[in-house]
């Protein structure tokens, strides 16, 4: 499934041999944490099995449903934060009405995906490592080997698919919270009328937007399901190991995330 | 039907298997014996190949497991049961679901097929009234007798126990020794039993096998092994108070 013979580094003493051989071992680390999601890509036909459609279903409903309340949450007072403090800048200007425009396009572009991947990644990501990680220590993806299940169609595949639907859903639903977030900020606080906000909303919102912020979602589903799902399955050296594997799940995540997200925005708007 | 050849295993440059050979015939039941760290699980473990060889062949039925690839590997893999040394039974599913996996996912079996196959492994192990319970509601014996199901619901050629008594107490033990023994007789599989439980690998083997660094330091059968010279077994019996009159001071040890 993955090649546990991780690169072992020859015995040298070269301080630039050394940075050499750990490069190739980060490479190797990447090559199989893209072969393992690439697989999984693969198996997602198998999805409409009757053995895969339960699963498929429950992931879908642990990673949308279940992250509801704190995404929610989050999204509306991101929302209120930056309505707040673009808000108080545009007062200066009697540009208080545009804070509609400003939270919209910001959410759309940039913050609405980044900000559910990043979540998505801390519950979600962090769920999946350590549930596979225990799974990996307590024998329990050997046992699936034997019994001739493919890991990958029985548990990475369900994940793939459920964090790459999920991930726009939840995206578009924090975008929807956050414009509602600097809504009541906006009619409360900086006097702007209910339509006003709306019609600068609708004024600002382009379709280019949404698709990008959409595109990144996406990705970052894909992202995430990839770190989470290779580091459970690498997990080596039991408890211990599961802890480490569930915080690389979060790091690396995060750190993926950001930079795809530059990489993307960089494509779209550069 | 299960043949090492010079097997050599290394972790990081570290031999755990330094040329292993050994034979298994089809229908016996032999035991791997050892201290820790003398290769038994590995042993076990490259016999499904969860473990690459560093150099030398494993025949499953004449066929190099080494090279084997994809759907010729999970066709090797299917004339086998594992019973885990933790049982590996996957924990947010039932005793039930656990057992019906294998058939679920590799047969075409109907749901009311797969229901009488389930229950009756689960009568054979004296788990039908906890077929409902999830893993983590059940005690460690009776998550062994859950994975020893699941090992033979498949019906398979060749069952593999890792430290099927460990953990357990000696009551319980016995237990699994005469379940494990009353499969064998039932179903007449092939059987390799990894274990550190002298009283176990006595009453349940043909013959048992003593690995010593990496290698077979002894095979012979239960009685021929308590004689033996060997100093390694002499060590091993005597650190377990095992005396070579075993069978004769305890004659209601033997399994039948």
């Amino acid at each position: 499934m993955i090649n546990q013979n991780s690169y072992e580094c020859p015995e040298c003493g070269s301080m630039f041999a050394r940075w050499g051989h750990s490069g190739l071992a980060f490479c190797q680390l990447v090559g199989q944490a893209i072969l393992l999601n690439l697989r999984a890509v693969g198996q997602v036909p198998m999805m409409f099995r009757k053995q895969s459609r339960g699963e498929v279903a429950y992931q879908l409903f642990f990673t949308g449903i279940r992250s509801l309340p704190v995404l929610s949450v989050v999204a509306f007072f991101i929302g209120m934060i930056f309505a707040i403090q673009t808000g108080i800048e545009l007062q200066k200007f009697g540009q208080e009405v545009n804070v509609g425009g400003a939270v919209t396009v910001v959410m759309l572009r940039e913050m609405g995906p980044f900000m559910t991947g990043l979540i998505i990644a801390a519950s979600v990501g962090a769920s999946i490592g350590a549930q596979l990680g225990t799974m990996t220590v307590s024998e329990e993806i050997s046992a699936l080997q034997i019994m001739s299940i493919d890991p990958i169609r029985f548990l990475v595949m369900p994940r793939l698919v459920a964090l790459m639907v999920m991930m726009p859903l939840l995206t578009i639903y924090s975008n929807m919270l956050s414009i509602a977030g600097g809504a009541v900020i906006a009619i409360t606080q900086l006097g702007v009328e209910m339509q006003a906000y709306l019609d600068n909303v609708v004024l600002y919102a382009q379709n280019k937007d949404l698709y990008t912020g959409l595109l990144k979602a996406t990705v970052f589903g894909f992202i995430i399901n990839m770190v989470a799902c290779h580091q459970g399955l690498t997990t080596k050296g039991g408890a211990v190991g599961v802890g480490k594997a569930t915080r690389s799940t979060v790091v690396i995540s995060f750190l993926v995330i950001l930079v795809t997200g530059f990489i993307l925005t960089k494509i779209f708007y550069g | 039907m299960i043949e090492f050849k010079d097997v050599k295993k290394e972790f990081s440059g570290k031999p755990v298997l330094r040329g292993m050979n050994l034979s298994v015939s089809k229908g016996e039941t032999i035991s791997l014996v050892g201290t820790s760290g003398a290769g038994k699980s590995v042993t076990l473990k490259h016999m499904v190949r969860l473990l690459e060889a560093t150099s030398g062949e494993i025949l499953i039925d004449g066929e190099n497991i080494l090279e084997q690839q994809g759907a010729d590997l999970d066709r090797v893999r299917k004339k086998f049961g594992y019973l885990f040394q933790g049982a590996a039974l996957l924990q947010w599913m039932s005793v039930y679901e656990n057992v019906a996996l294998p058939l679920r996912e590799n047969t075409k079996l109907s749901d009311d097929e797969i229901d009488g196959k389930v229950k009756s492994v689960l009568e054979k192990v004296d788990m039908l009234d906890a077929g409902s319970k999830l893993p983590a509601d059940i005690s460690g014996g009776m998550q062994k007798r859950a994975g020893l199901a699941r090992a033979v619901v498949t019906e398979p050629e060749i069952l593999l126990y890792d430290e099927p008594t460990s953990g357990l107490d000696p009551v319980t033990s016995r237990t699994i020794d005469q379940l494990i023994h009353d499969l064998q007789q039932d179903l007449g599989v092939t059987s390799v039993v990894v274990t550190h439980d002298m009283i176990s690998a006595l009453t349940i083997s043909d013959r048992i096998a003593m690995l010593y660094m990496g290698t077979v330091s002894e095979v012979s059968s239960p009685k021929d092994f308590l004689h033996s010279k060997n100093e390694v077994v002499r060590n091993f019996l005597d650190s377990q108070c095992i005396s070579p009159n075993f069978f004769e001071d305890f004659p209601e040890r033997i399994l039948t």
